[in-house]
């Protein structure tokens, strides 16, 4: 255990009704450390936070929190708070009502009450809203709010259930911003659970990546994403193109009938493989001067990039590039050897 | 409004058998018949104020406000209970509490008559065990107890359709921010159940104020209550003067005591039965 480590999971397991939602989750979040679990929905990321939070009780497995076990103990004697999904704000309290709620029950001085409360409304950018009624604010307030309430009490840890997942897509940029400046301001350690990859990409120190109770990957946002430890890691986290492969010797890789160099080791004398290559890392190169070539079936104009469709041998490439070649054009692909991500197969 | 002649049957009925025996009510309660025709008079309303009737009065607001007190202390904890996701069985549950209201009113009370009786079986059971026997009917306990027993399930249903809606994720919130178990009664779910409450003192409290079925089977007419008062007027002494003025008073005081609820609960915002 280093000196950081904050809360740590101990072969989790959790059982609804006889189906498993996680399966021996083991995980430890360093003190001021922005995690992230990312998933797709169904995959046991809410329940790992909610069982972090309390709410739930593992099957098996223990919850350290500072090395002490808190597996048994009640979410309100845990020095951790919750921004839930819905935000849950209390219907029958006005803005500063809700944000007072935790500290009222500590029974602190109120005129103390009333300075955090408004020193809590200039963090989240709600000056002057004490009086209004929850229900009088839009999505993105009540979040502030949300926000607002669980940091009010200066937990340790702050756990986020998807908080901005029903905010339109340029409010949730602008709060993602915002939490993470809040997160590197106060220095609380936020684990936060959401299905957005691109969010988790932006803002996280850590990701770890869940798929049906299982971790699939923890590492770095750069980690993760240029160094994806299987197939589902590198099909969740951005778009990639899986191919499969057979790996003839070390650092060399046969797939779309063209042997590739490739950084890679280790792996049996043609074992079949999986190969990923993001749809970036494939170029695009006149004819005649790639390693295989390929004809245009599709053209999609996205903004900063083109997306496009190149069939070559049977397999078709999915390439973003910011120039456009025309459809049913040929031409030649190149991959670098840096660029090709070689995984073993799961099955 | 296209189609504003769906309502005109509404119309009719409500003016064939609301609004045209209210005025009848109303003409029966201030006219009186004399040898010169009929004349305008005020004397029902004026013999309402005298001491035997307004103790009557006062008697059937009494024993309303106690069984409406008891409805509510037995009602809230099992609206609780059938709230309750972990209760298992609260199908069953909930089914004994509404079954009751199948059954016809009168016969409900008439059965606690033979469980009550000098013979009935409690008394029976009694005996049996070598207690001496109790009075157990005609007396004011008699009535509360029907009405506790008839119209809980009035206290019971808006206070569990209410304590069902909240969201569970309310809850958390409160234990998250260090509310422990009682805490989070106090200061979430009791505030938030107030529409429900209100509702359920409103269905318990008006009924019980009015019944005369009960106070008469279980009270033995010794306790005349307004609705008792009100009955005799038109079956038995035929002053159908007195008991009109009598039952637009009785409304009045209704629709007085819904108007403070109904304010009660708009600032207590929610949506409660009414």
């Amino acid at each position: 255990m280093t000196n950081h480590e904050i809360i740590r999971l101990v072969d989790i397991s959790k059982t609804f009704d006889d189906t498993p939602v996680l399966k021996n989750i083991n995980l430890y979040i360093r003190r001021n450390e922005f995690v992230t679990l990312l998933g797709p929905s169904g995959c046991g990321k809410t329940t790992t936070l909610r069982i972090i939070g309390g709410f739930e009780e593992p099957t098996t497995g223990k919850v350290l929190f500072e090395g002490k076990d808190i597996t048994n103990i009640p979410p309100y004697k845990r020095k951790l708070n919750t921004v839930f999904q819905r935000y849950a704000l209390f219907p029958h309290m006005d803005v500063a009502e809700n944000i007072a709620f935790g500290l009222n029950i500590k029974k602190i001085d109120k005129k103390l009450i009333k300075e955090k409360v408004e020193n809590m409304l200039n963090l989240v950018n709600l000056q002057g809203f004490e009086k209004r009624s929850v229900d009088s604010l839009s999505g993105g307030q009540q979040q502030r709010v949300a926000i607002a309430r669980a940091l009010v009490n200066e937990p340790d840890v702050l756990l986020l259930d998807e908080p901005l997942g029903a905010l339109d897509l340029k409010l949730r940029k602008g709060m993602q911003i915002e939490l993470k400046n809040i997160q590197k301001k106060l220095g609380i350690t936020f684990v936060y659970v959401t299905h957005d990859q691109e969010e988790a990409l932006t803002m996280s120190d850590t990701i770890v990546v869940m798929n049906e109770g299982v971790i699939q990957q923890i590492g770095t946002p750069i980690d993760i994403y240029n160094e994806p430890k299987n197939a589902f890691v590198a099909d969740f986290i951005g778009e990639s193109n899986i191919i499969d492969g057979v790996m003839i010797e070390d650092y060399l890789v046969e797939f779309a009938n063209h042997r590739f160099k490739c950084l890679d080791s280790g792996f049996e004398p043609n074992e079949n493989v999986d190969v990923v290559v993001r749809p970036e890392d494939v170029k695009l190169v006149p004819k005649g001067q790639g390693m295989i070539e390929g004809r245009v079936l599709s053209v999609l104009f996205k903004g900063v990039h083109y997306e496009m469709l190149v069939q070559s041998n049977g397999i078709k490439w999915l390439v973003h590039s910011t120039l456009m070649e025309p459809v049913d054009s040929i031409v030649g692909i190149n991959i670098l050897p840096d660029d090709i991500h070689i995984m073993k197969k799961v099955r | 409004m296209k189609k504003g002649w769906i309502a005109y049957p509404y119309v009719v009925w409500l003016v064939i058998f609301i609004f045209v025996p209210l005025l009848l009510i109303v003409f029966y309660s201030v006219t009186k018949t004399t040898d010169e025709g009929i004349v305008f008079t005020l004397e029902y309303f004026k013999r309402f104020f005298e001491p035997i009737y307004i103790m009557v009065l006062l008697r059937s607001l009494y024993l309303a406000l106690i069984s409406t007190i008891i409805c509510l202390l037995l009602g809230y904890p099992l609206a609780m209970i059938l709230a309750s996701k972990e209760f298992r069985h609260k199908r069953v549950l909930l089914l004994l509490v509404v079954i009751p209201m199948w059954m016809n009113f009168l016969l409900r009370t008439y059965a606690w008559l033979t469980l009550l009786e000098k013979n009935g079986v409690i008394n029976t059971f009694i005996s049996f065990i070598g207690l001496p026997k109790m009075e157990l009917l005609y007396n004011q306990g008699a009535v509360v107890l029907g009405m506790v027993y008839n119209f809980l399930p009035f206290m019971v249903l808006p206070i569990y359709s209410v304590l069902i809606k909240i969201d569970k994720s309310i809850i958390e919130a409160a234990e998250d921010l260090g509310a422990n178990s009682r805490t989070v009664f106090r200061k979430v779910i009791f505030p938030l159940s107030l529409p429900g409450v209100v509702s359920g003192i409103t269905m318990v409290y008006m009924p019980a104020v009015t019944t005369f079925v009960i106070s008469r089977l279980l009270g033995g007419g010794q306790f005349t209550l307004i609705g008792n008062l009100i009955e005799q007027q038109f079956l038995y002494t035929g002053e159908w003067g007195f008991g009109s003025a009598l039952s637009l008073l009785m409304m009045i005081l209704i629709l007085f005591s819904m108007a403070i609820m109904s304010k009660y609960e708009k600032e207590s915002e929610g949506g409660g039965l009414f």
